[in-house]
């Protein structure tokens, strides 16, 4: 089996779950207790923060532990909202492409009265950092822009955002779920005020992950209770899950320059190979992307079918059409970037793992060829473009 | 558990009557790229029963499933009894549709009627 859905979620690493079993086995105790097993828990609990912190370039007192990305996401959307709200400023800007978790949030304050601007993305999966600058307001409280699109892959110009929101002083919130452990991400020098990260994109747990707020910030409570996470995130803490994500984090970060050279090989081959394919189009800029992204666009097939036939041939991959969604359209992040509905719905994502090898990568080559080959010849759609009946997009 | 029935699996990777029938006498298209299903069905009939049928699909593997079932249940019917084919039909032959996807057995038996229909339309002009 060739697992290329990375993006979806990681295998977790040997050191992650020794790390994990060994804190379920020696130290169980809650880290509120004031007995040894309990004292012992609150230093893995500490340690825990302090790698983590060491890991984006903040100080360990500006890490709250979350449930994940999406609850990070949340807490600091939120928390961007209210701070503004009680300054009279009750405007948000995001990008048309961010994550549900993000989107979804923006929605619900756009109920309670907030004014919310999506810049535009660009063909290219960018957004503009001068158009962001010319769409910050005197209302605006938050920016909240993702670091790395989960779909796409491509990166955005995170140090020029960062750098026009401290002119403006308005709080910089990124999700960089899909940046952390895969490219170098340093809030000091990106000028970041809020980011979201997962474990479990970096080979850590699934249902654990963190979010760093700036000092000075005071974050708005999503779940009330007790006081861990210094009154900020109620919860006795996930304390295994929490250690095994900063086994996984300072793991991923101390490679990332090895990895990143490797899986830039790949991913190019695998680009140039899927590109011999006719009338499909890579999707998203071809250098500024994470080393592990590959999307494209196929015209005349849809990518539910596609991701099937893959999987017959050991291939675990992802694609953003309808049919994969259980809804109607295809992905906002695909629509977003200019792709009309046709095409989108025959998107293919494959993002690949560390250790991929150059068979796999022709293999996938290969296959794929095959299946969009295959697909075509009955589709109703080539058949009317290859007749000249219908345009092609691509 | 798997997403699709074995039923559904199968005739997705082995679809029945794929293709075109050049000299058809009913051919019927159902559906749109926007929503990602296309469905475009051609039959050959003689003297009121279905000789032939063949299909193209455009679309998610329990629609290209829903197609080929289809195919499967009318060829060598009456064309009133082909008239009959519904959904349901199609869905329950296949072992069941996840709920989301059941709209693919409606583009079956709309591709079907509309076939059809270009048949009846065809033998009145005649």
């Amino acid at each position: 089996m060739i697992y290329a859905d990375n993006a979806a979620t990681t295998k977790m690493s040997k050191d992650a779950i020794e790390t994990m079993v060994s804190v379920m086995n020696e130290t169980f105790g809650n880290p509120s207790s004031l007995y040894e097993v309990g004292q012992r828990a609150k230093e893995v609990l500490e340690q825990a923060r302090k790698d983590v912190a060491e890991a984006i370039g903040a100080q360990p007192q500006e890490i709250i532990f979350t449930s994940g990305g999406s609850e990070a996401d949340n807490q600091a959307i939120i928390t961007g909202a209210r701070l503004g709200a009680l300054k009279g400023k009750k405007h948000i800007i995001s990008s048309a492409f961010e994550h549900h978790a993000v989107l979804h949030t923006l929605k619900k304050l756009e109920k309670e009265g907030y004014e919310v601007t999506l810049l535009p993305v660009h063909e290219d999966g960018l957004i503009r950092p001068e158009e962001l600058e010319a769409a910050i307001r005197e209302d605006t409280c938050l920016v909240t822009i993702m670091y790395a699109n989960n779909e796409i892959g491509t990166i955005q110009p995170i140090r020029e955002i960062g750098e026009i929101c401290r002119k403006h002083q308005v709080l910089f919130h990124t999700d960089a779920v899909q940046a952390i452990g895969h490219i170098p991400v340093n809030v000091v020098a990106d000028q970041i005020d809020m980011l979201s990260s997962s474990a479990h994109k970096y080979h850590g747990p699934k249902g654990v992950g963190f979010l760093y707020a700036k000092k000075g910030i005071r974050l708005t409570n999503l779940i009330e209770g007790g006081a861990q996470e210094r009154g900020k995130r109620a919860g006795t803490e996930n304390v295994p899950g929490i250690a095994a994500m900063a086994t996984a984090v300072k793991e991923a970060v101390a490679s990332i320059d090895k990895n990143a050279k490797n899986l830039i090989q790949k991913r190019d081959r695998l680009i140039a190979g899927l590109k011999e394919i006719p009338h499909s189009a890579l999707n998203g800029d071809a250098s500024k992307r994470l080393p592990s992204n590959v999307n494209f666009c196929f015209e005349g097939i849809e990518g539910e079918s596609l991701l099937l036939l893959l999987d017959d041939k050991g291939i675990c991959a992802s694609s953003g059409s309808a049919c994969t969604s259980g809804s109607l359209d295809p992905s906002h992040v695909l629509l977003a970037i200019g792709r009309v509905h046709d095409v989108a719905h025959g998107s293919l994502r494959l993002s690949l793992g560390e250790d991929v090898t150059d068979e796999e990568v022709d293999y996938m080559i290969k296959s794929v060829k095959e299946v969009v080959e295959y697909l075509r010849s009955f589709s109703p759609i080539w058949r009317d473009l290859v007749a000249g009946k219908k345009q092609f997009i691509l | 558990m798997a997403l699709y029935s074995e039923k559904v699996m199968d005739h997705f990777r082995n679809p029945r009557n794929v293709g075109v029938i050049e000299d058809a006498d009913g051919v019927g298209e159902v559906g749109n790229a926007k929503c990602g299903d296309i469905m475009k069905m051609y039959l050959k009939i003689e003297d009121e029963v279905i000789k032939d049928v063949k299909f193209e699909t455009f679309g998610c593997g329990s629609a290209i499933a829903s197609s080929s079932m289809a195919t499967e249940m009318i060829k060598g019917q009456p064309v009133s009894e082909a008239m009959k084919l519904t959904n349901k039909a199609v869905a329950e032959a296949l072992d069941g549709l996840p709920d989301y996807k059941m709209h693919c057995s409606v583009l079956a038996e709309e591709a079907i009627k509309s076939a059809l229909e270009d048949y009846e339309k065809r033998k009145q002009q005649n």
